[in-house]
């Protein structure tokens, strides 16, 4: 049974239809790239994902189980995490405590869940006491990974982690992320960079107007002419 | 000395008192304000109410102080805590939840809040009364006279019973807010939310709860100003008239949304208040013989008189919304 899994989804903001019929399998290992030209819907796939817009049409599973329209506490619950694009961070609360809101749901298990975060970001064990809103882009988004992490997710939804970030915290996120899924969570994320993010991916999905264009494995989309004609910059 | 001491009783205690009602107040209006981003006008008829809750379990059970050597106004403060906090979740389910779940825009809710007030200050008269009335039933308000060990200084610094219950619980309501705030996870997950409510949603907080703990805190917090107000002076069933606009005052002057800046505003707007209408000609007469011959000193040096007091508020509001509108710490501009 695969991990996640969204079938013919159609959805949107306030009658305006984005999602126009997009389908997604990832397995339990698996991690799962969303490129595609810009208005094309892969961050609102992942917002349809995690609730946070309703699916008019098809259905999206998590190990089987339908969770469209589930409220994002309760998936959370289930084992979900997302990281949005902007604002991923509470500016005002230090570090650790912005960790420690990503396990509000579960406080038996903060502790254990600290030590293992900073494990994966050492930086952020140096700056704990610091207010996130302090941070750089690189350690923001350091952050907002951490918290996810914190909650002991299944599967890990990233909306563009690498956005306005330099080459060389680009690559440490990457490298942060093969990590994440090497430690068991599966993960789906949208990208800009596209290249670089399919050459880390198990499967690729091109979304372009609502629907997937091309869906393959992340090396077979990098060594395709037609995607990489239409999509990837030649 | 004299001067001084009665610099001390009509400044430094008198603006102390006045200060710390405020901070309460302006505490829960921000603490509102931080989580659901509305200027919410029914706090200082929170007040009221519960030192209206206050006043009628002191009615009922008038001999309970004495049991535990506190005025029995006191000993029932709690529970009028607990009614009011109840008063509060109340009033959101009944009026601002549904509002909030059809999305609609925070001055929606600031005018439904207006209305909530009219409805709470009917029902206060409806069951009040129009007249003034003690907290001190069956008991006397204790005043403390303290000498100064200075010969010159006849006149002792006055403080009255209520006042210092006043000064303990406030230090109590700062020291437990803060203690909340930054140590327990509800309080955390509440700055969180103030922060940021998607990411809070996100995370898994359950963000209702955090609106209901928000009542209750503000609720609770409005019960203990309202009663300390009252027991200074005496419970009337207008009292939110004199108290909204300076605990807004306040809240704003700290920086909205900012519990620490609320604390800090309702000191700056309860000393203004009261240095504003302090009579300056006392502090002046000892020196007088220094000033020129034509230059001569008037009985009574104040800013304004004492019955335009509510004014000073006004113009503290006007002029942090003039030339620093996010307040002293950086709060939200509303």
């Amino acid at each position: 049974m695969p991990l996640l899994e969204a079938r013919d989804v159609h959805g949107g903001y306030g009658g305006m239809n984005i999602l126009n019929g997009v389908n997604m399998t990832i397995e339990a290992d698996e991690i799962g790239v969303i490129v595609g030209p810009n208005g094309a819907g892969k961050s609102t796939m992942l917002k349809a994902i995690f609730g946070l817009l309703t699916v008019s049409q098809g259905e999206i599973l998590l190990r089987g189980e339908p969770i469209h329209n589930l409220p994002p506490h309760k998936l959370v619950q289930r084992g979900m995490g997302f990281i949005p694009q902007e604002k991923n961070v509470f500016p005002s609360l230090t570090v650790k405590e912005n960790l420690e809101m990503g396990a509000f749901l579960k406080p038996n298990s903060v502790k254990r869940m600290l030590d293992k975060v900073y494990g994966f970001f050492p930086p952020l064990h140096e700056k704990r006491h610091q207010p996130a809103g302090e941070l750089s882009g690189g350690q923001r988004q350091m952050v907002a990974m951490g918290r996810a992490l914190m909650a002991e997710p299944e599967v890990l939804l990233l909306d563009e982690p690498t956005a306005g970030l330099s080459p060389l915290y680009m690559n440490e996120i990457f490298e942060r992320v093969k990590e994440i899924n090497a430690a068991g969570v599966g993960i789906l994320m949208v990208e800009q960079n596209a290249k670089q993010a399919l050459a880390i991916a198990d499967k690729g999905f091109v979304l372009a107007a609502g629907q997937n264009r091309f869906t393959d494995t992340g090396a077979a989309l990098l060594a395709d002419p037609d995607v990489a004609k239409s999509f990837l910059g030649g | 000395m004299n001067e001084l001491v009665f610099f001390i009783n009509n400044v430094v205690v008198a603006g102390s008192v006045t200060g710390s009602i405020y901070a309460i107040g302006a505490i829960g209006v921000t603490l509102v304000f931080s989580i659901m981003r509305f200027a919410h006008f029914a706090h200082a008829d929170m007040m009221t109410f519960g030192a209206f809750m206050v006043l009628l379990l002191t009615m009922a059970f008038p001999g309970a102080g004495a049991v535990v050597g506190l005025p029995t106004a006191v000993v029932m403060l709690p529970l009028a805590m607990a009614l009011t906090a109840l008063l509060a979740v109340g009033i959101d389910k009944a009026f601002y939840k549904p509002l909030r779940a059809h999305g609609v825009k925070p001055i929606v809710l600031v005018i439904a809040s207006l209305g909530v007030t009219l409805i709470l200050q009917g029902l206060i008269r409806l069951f009040a009364g129009t007249s003034s009335q003690s907290l001190y039933i069956a008991e006397r308000k204790e005043i403390y006279r303290l000498d100064l060990p200075f010969e010159l200084a006849t006149r002792p610094i006055i403080v009255t019973e209520p006042q210092i219950i006043l000064f303990i619980l406030t230090i109590a309501a700062v020291v437990g807010l803060h203690l909340f705030l930054n140590r327990s996870r509800l309080g955390k997950a509440m700055r969180a939310m103030s922060d940021n409510p998607d990411l809070a949603r996100a995370s898994g907080i359950n963000t209702n709860t955090i609106v209901a703990v928000t009542w209750v805190i503000a609720g609770g917090l409005a019960a203990v100003a309202g009663t300390l107000l009252s027991l200074d002076v005496t419970f009337k069933p207008d009292l939110s008239f004199f108290l909204l606009l300076p605990i807004f005052a306040a809240a704003i002057v700290g920086g909205v949304g900012h519990p620490y800046g609320a604390i800090a505003g309702g000191f700056v707007v309860g000393f203004a208040e009261t240095l504003a209408v302090f009579n300056w000609t006392v502090l002046l007469r000892p020196i007088a013989h220094h000033f020129p011959e034509w230059l001569d000193l008037p009985r009574n040096l104040a800013f304004v008189g004492t019955e335009y007091k509510i004014v000073v508020p006004f113009f503290i509001l006007v002029a942090i919304l003039v030339w620093r509108p996010t307040g002293i710490f950086k709060g939200k501009v509303i």
